[in-house]
């Protein structure tokens, strides 16, 4: 049973209607506000916490949960900020860019919502530079709230007064993870931070701080306004609620949609994408979650359900639901190498295992695209990214070598095949050759 | 695919001789700044820094027809921020959208990530290449009008291939309507941003098959 109409969240997800604020509160967002940040802090975090909601930028953390960490009160005059993530640049990720460019209402009342949960007195929306006119749409929509009175003294005639501002970032992957949009955002290099402690004790300025995705704060205010157990009642248990998929690459017809969580992931293609191009027997792989998720082969993709838990299990994860669809014609080397190309270009450069590794590992990529290698360099290769991971501050070189992982997991032999045809063209004795 | 030095890899750029002798801030992007700073505490004027160099590269681009920030804007941006020049300058280098070297009146961003290269980025590269007489990803046209980047993943994906011109989406390209684009924009058109197929943004091709009852709004 697919989700209908009356229960998805963003209802203007096309831009079929105005993003403005009339249209908005027609569409029933700004609703009832004041009515239910009325209900206090705690209530508002147990509501989260009850619905289950997991973060949307990737890693599923329960959202309630990371707003019970923000102090109560603030003793030493410290204030707290809420900063929401919009740096969506995980390949295979568009989600973030159709919310705040078609119904950015949602988010900026999502925003005070979180702001009273968390006792924040000001929030900053981290917009990727290259959403230059989503940016300013956004920016217009909070312009359009402040002069209701949604935001700013007494915002939304709550008593509350919150400030919420814009900041467009600059061509970097890397601040998409929390603490280095934190740099970011206070005028530096993105470089990650260690935790502890984390945001929520030392965050931005050196202020409490919570960093969510822009999904994550614009389901609240209907998570609100309509329950926790509407919310909690779609998909399986700790996997709940509806998302938005983006679903691309070898289907009939790319589209987003907000669909229910842990939907079979062939309705969610034939349903909404219109298929597999060439039928699903032409399938060869999924990655199911954004570039950084393990890819999923199709006897997997044949019944495996779209949720965190359902994907894990599979060694892969829901990501940020960027569904990236390979059919048989795909030279699925060289789509993997270019996804370590990306992880080499966006590596900060902090760490070691990630500045030299992400290089390395895109190096030997390229060569096995060609077939240019030993097959013991196959090994080689599996043997490093493990060194690799788990072994950096951030998680991006997780992410960088999980792809490549995935790789040789479920498709071995095809890079085996590709080395030995390379070997045959090239009938001369090739010498082993280490990394260039 | 050839991976030509990016711009600001090139040793040699701070001595260019296209660096200006002198930058300063017009009205314009006063009042932009001004609107800027107001975003941030008084004490914390460092975050406007981003910001601040975009305002410089508009205005070069204004200016002299080619977007990008001079060695002289970037210590324009320090005073203004109380920071150490290198602060800015190390900001200007580590983020992609900078340009710290001209640039050609358009800026073409080709999207060759995984999912724009499933559905065709090798054919938008080839119509730019060809269209705009471009050498490849680093170089620019002789001309003087496009410049060629390669760029990460642009966040468009289900309107891939994209490219990107200065900070316009044109989405569901193909060879040719690419080479159209181009050729329009060098006739000093502007093409409408978004998809070239005429699709609704994100829906799917022919139409949205959910949010058909959908309340309110116009």
């Amino acid at each position: 049973m697919a989700l209908q109409d009356k229960d998805r969240i963003f209802t203007n997800l096309y831009g079929a209607q105005h993003w403005g604020l009339q249209a908005a509160q027609k569409r029933g967002n700004w609703d009832r506000t004041a009515e239910i940040i009325a209900k206090g802090r705690d209530w508002i975090i147990e509501e989260v916490k009850q619905s289950g909601l997991r973060g949307r930028g990737g890693a599923g953390f329960p959202t309630g949960l990371k707003w019970s960490f923000m102090p109560k009160s603030n003793p030493d005059g410290r204030p707290s900020y809420l900063v929401v993530n919009c740096d969506e640049s995980e390949p295979g990720t568009c989600k973030d860019r159709d919310i705040i460019r078609h119904d950015p209402h949602t988010l900026v009342e999502g925003c005070l919502m979180a702001a009273v949960a968390m006792n924040a007195s000001a929030g900053y929306i981290y917009v990727r530079g290259e959403y230059y006119n989503e940016g300013l749409i956004l920016q217009a929509a909070i312009d359009e709230a402040y002069d209701a009175g949604l935001l700013g003294k007494n915002a939304a005639g709550t008593g509350y007064d919150f400030d919420l501002y814009v900041h467009r970032g600059a061509g970097a992957y890397i601040c998409g993870e929390e603490t280095a949009l934190i740099e970011s955002l206070e005028g530096k290099k993105g470089m990650p931070r260690l935790k502890p402690p984390f945001p929520a004790a030392v965050g931005l300025y050196g202020c409490p701080s919570t960093v969510n995705n822009v999904e994550t704060i614009a389901v609240v205010p209907e998570i609100l306004r309509r329950g926790a157990s509407w919310f909690a009642g779609f998909g399986r248990p700790k996997n709940s609620g509806t998302k938005i998929f983006c679903i691309q690459g070898h289907v009939n017809k790319p589209c987003n949609v907000e669909e229910e969580m842990s939907i079979p992931l062939r309705e969610l293609i034939e349903r909404h994408a219109g298929g597999v191009r060439g039928g699903w027997d032409n399938l060869l792989c999924v990655i199911p979650g954004g570039s950084s998720t393990p890819l999923l082969p199709k006897h997997i993709c044949d019944d495996v359900l779209m949720d965190f838990d359902a994907l894990r299990e599979h060694k892969s994860g829901l990501g940020t639901a960027g569904v990236i669809v390979m059919d048989k014609s795909t030279d699925l080397i060289r789509a993997i190498a270019r996804l370590s190309k990306f992880y080499k270009h966006e590596s900060c450069g902090q760490c070691t295992p990630c500045r030299e590794g992400m290089g390395w590992v895109s190096r030997v990529m390229d060569r096995m695209v060609e077939g240019r290698a030993e097959i013991d360099e196959i090994s080689v290769l599996e043997d490093v990214t493990k060194r690799i991971e788990g072994h950096t501050i951030c998680a991006l070189a997780d992410g960088g070598v999980w792809p490549v992982q995935g790789l040789i997991r479920h498709y071995r032999p095809m890079m085996e095949e590709r080395i030995a045809a390379y070997k045959a063209r090239h009938a001369a004795p090739v010498l082993p050759m280490a990394a260039e | 695919m050839t991976e030509a030095a990016t711009d600001h890899l090139d040793p040699n750029w701070r001595n260019s001789r296209a660096e200006p002798d002198s930058f300063e801030f017009d009205a314009e992007s006063e009042a932009q700044i001004a609107k800027i700073l107001a975003r941030y505490p008084e004490s914390k004027k460092a975050s406007g820094v981003i910001p601040l160099l975009y305002v410089a590269q508009k205005q070069m681009g204004r200016q002299t027809g080619s977007a990008w920030v001079p060695r002289i804007a970037m210590d324009r941006v320090a005073e203004r921020l109380g920071m150490a020049p290198i602060r800015v300058f190390e900001v200007a280098s580590f983020y992609f959208m900078f340009n710290t070297k001209p640039i050609g009146r358009f800026h073409l961003q080709v999207c060759g990530t995984t999912p724009c290269m499933l559905r065709g980025s090798d054919d938008v590269y080839r119509a730019c290449k060809d269209a705009a007489k471009v050498q490849g990803y680093g170089h620019t046209s002789e001309d003087g009008l496009f410049t060629m980047t390669e760029v990460e993943c642009l966040g468009a994906c289900v309107n891939a291939p994209i490219l990107q011109v200065d900070d316009d989406y044109y989405e569901d390209l193909d060879y040719d309507r690419t080479v159209r684009l181009i050729e329009a924009l060098r006739r000093g058109e502007r093409p409408a941003p978004g998809s070239t197929t005429g699709r609704q943004t994100s829906a799917p091709e022919g139409g949205p098959l959910t949010l058909l009852d959908v309340r309110g709004g116009d």
